[in-house]
């Protein structure tokens, strides 16, 4: 296996009219690791996903992905990759299993129906597989795109608010699935997340965004002492209110 | 450039893979199946409007000499905009349905690519026409004694010409409401009655002012719909009608998917593709 990064962000920017979205980060992803995109409401999170998927244009900078450009070569590497948002949905008419066929078929996965009754039983899902997905609760929901993530077993994971609006009984538990994934797959995970604890739990390395800017970038053990915190949460809000400079300025 | 020791060229960006075409057939195929009034509404209004029309061609050719001699002239007018109208709509509504499902985002991040997209479009676009259509001409047959499948081989080519003319609008109107988002619908609706009256459906292109013709002979239909008038007035097929017809779609079919292309990278630069709503 190539020793290169699973993801490489080099001076990426983004701008909206007059507005950066994205405003000039660098930050690579080593293969095999989970990593923790945490920030506030526009801080830039759901748009450096996007850049590094393909689905918006840099303004200026450089993404690679697998070895690819994004997004000019990225249908050389988007079957080995694949996406959770909450800002997409699957067609609600259709039944589960019809909607991961479909997707099975779009990434090229050999003998779907095989893969759909394990991803079925991995997520339990087994029982609603033949149910309209319209008809499913939020975290049924939650579970359905999370097994459309994991249909072409992808060596890179993207993951955009994974948990939102879930009970933390079935946040854990997805949560729990995605470790067990990324340990038997050795995947590559980005996780973009407001949760703080589900931060903590799963990343080996934080990085703090913060109106379009990188504000930190470290595991969580070294944020939790440099900041003098105990918990992701505190030293989020340190980030957020500006404490952070302030106590850097002063040491 | 490598990846895992793949090389990585821009042809993967053009190669074509019949099964992911298949698979998004099959997603629209479910659709259909799952939704009785989907498939109501397909055979709803060309009937309508076949019953509508066929009533006053009835009427009228009672009363007028000249469509007493040209019987059959309304109602095929009517059948032929039906595949034309129809076909975009097929090809329309379908990609629609991705974006009121908010399934756009994860399509534009598997690896389909727009080719394979535009391709099963176009294959839906035929069957929800088949779907909507072939039961109207056995009515206009048993009700109206209007035969259209007696035209031959000049309906196959009417057929070709009027189905690569919905699909090059159909392809364009897909792009804007990519790029604009779901406040571009209307145009998916109402952006081929604009072709109605330059098209000249139900009536000869010298009708027109003469400074309005040569816009008429830029529209592929209106080829269509003069041989279909040639045809059924003075019984002679047109194929140099059929021919200029094919030439300027191929034109328009460049140009629909040279738009739908540039529309498809402005929102990938605008960043529509993550707020497809209005």
């Amino acid at each position: 296996m190539s020793a290169s990064p699973a993801i490489e962000v080099e001076r990426l920017v983004k701008i909206y009219k007059s507005v950066p979205a994205v405003d000039g980060i660098s930050f690579a992803v080593d293969r095999g690791s989970i990593i923790g995109l945490l920030g506030g409401n526009g801080a830039g999170k759901t748009t450096t996903i996007a850049m590094i998927m393909g689905l918006i244009t840099p303004t200026s900078g450089r993404v690679t992905v697998l070895g690819a450009r994004m997004p000019r070569q990225r249908y050389a590497v988007l079957q080995r990759m694949n996406f959770e948002s909450p800002f997409v949905e699957m067609p609600m008419r259709l039944s589960i299993r019809q909607n991961l066929t479909v997707f099975g078929m779009l990434y090229g996965v050999p003998d779907v129906g095989r893969r759909i009754e394990k991803l079925g039983a991995e997520l339990d899902l087994t029982d609603l597989l033949d149910r309209p997905t319209g008809r499913l609760s939020a975290g049924q929901k939650t579970r359905v795109s999370l097994a459309k993530a994991l249909i072409n077993m992808p060596e890179l994971l993207l993951l955009d608010e994974p948990t939102a609006s879930l009970d933390p009984d079935t946040a854990d538990w997805v949560r729990a699935r995605l470790e067990r994934y990324r340990r038997e797959r050795n995947a590559t995970v980005l996780l973009a997340s407001h949760n703080m604890a589900e931060v903590e739990r799963l990343c080996e390395r934080v990085i703090i965004m913060k109106r379009g800017r990188i504000e930190d970038d470290d595991t969580p053990p070294r944020l939790l002492a440099r900041y003098g915190r105990r918990t992701l949460e505190e030293v989020f809000l340190d980030v957020a209110r500006g404490r952070g400079e302030l106590r850097e300025a002063a040491q | 450039m490598t990846a895992r020791g793949v090389t990585i060229s821009a042809a993967s960006a053009f190669a074509f893979s019949p099964r992911r075409v298949a698979a998004m057939m099959l997603r629209y195929w479910y659709l259909l199946r799952s939704s009785w009034p989907r498939l109501i509404e397909l055979v709803y209004w060309p009937t309508v409007q076949m019953i509508t029309w066929g009533f006053l061609q009835y009427y009228v050719m009672q009363n007028a000499g000249f469509f007493a001699r040209a019987g059959g002239t309304l109602i095929g007018a009517v059948l032929l905009w039906d595949i034309l109208f129809r076909g975009q709509l097929g090809f329309s509504v379908s990609f629609l349905e991705e974006m009121w499902a908010r399934n756009i985002g994860n399509l534009m991040m598997s690896p389909l690519r727009p080719a394979e997209f535009i391709a099963a479009l176009m294959v839906m676009s035929v069957v929800r026409l088949s779907i909507g259509v072939i039961p109207v001409t056995l009515l206009a047959l048993v009700f109206f004694d209007f035969n259209l499948y007696g035209l031959g081989l000049a309906l196959v080519a009417f057929f070709v010409n009027l189905m690569l003319t919905s699909w090059a609008v159909g392809i364009f109107v897909s792009g804007l409401v990519l790029r604009n988002g779901l406040g571009a619908e209307n145009l998916a609706w109402s952006i081929m009655f604009l072709f109605m009256p330059l098209t000249c459906i139900y009536y000869p292109v010298t009708t027109l002012p003469i400074w309005l013709q040569p816009v008429a002979w830029m529209l592929p239909p209106t080829y269509v719909f003069e041989g279909m008038r040639a045809l059924l007035i003075a019984h002679s097929f047109r194929p140099e009608l059929m021919l200029d017809a094919l030439g300027l779609n191929i034109l328009l079919l460049a140009g629909g998917t040279f738009g739908f292309l540039a529309l498809l990278r402005s929102a990938r630069r605008h960043g529509s593709l993550m707020q497809t709503g209005e």
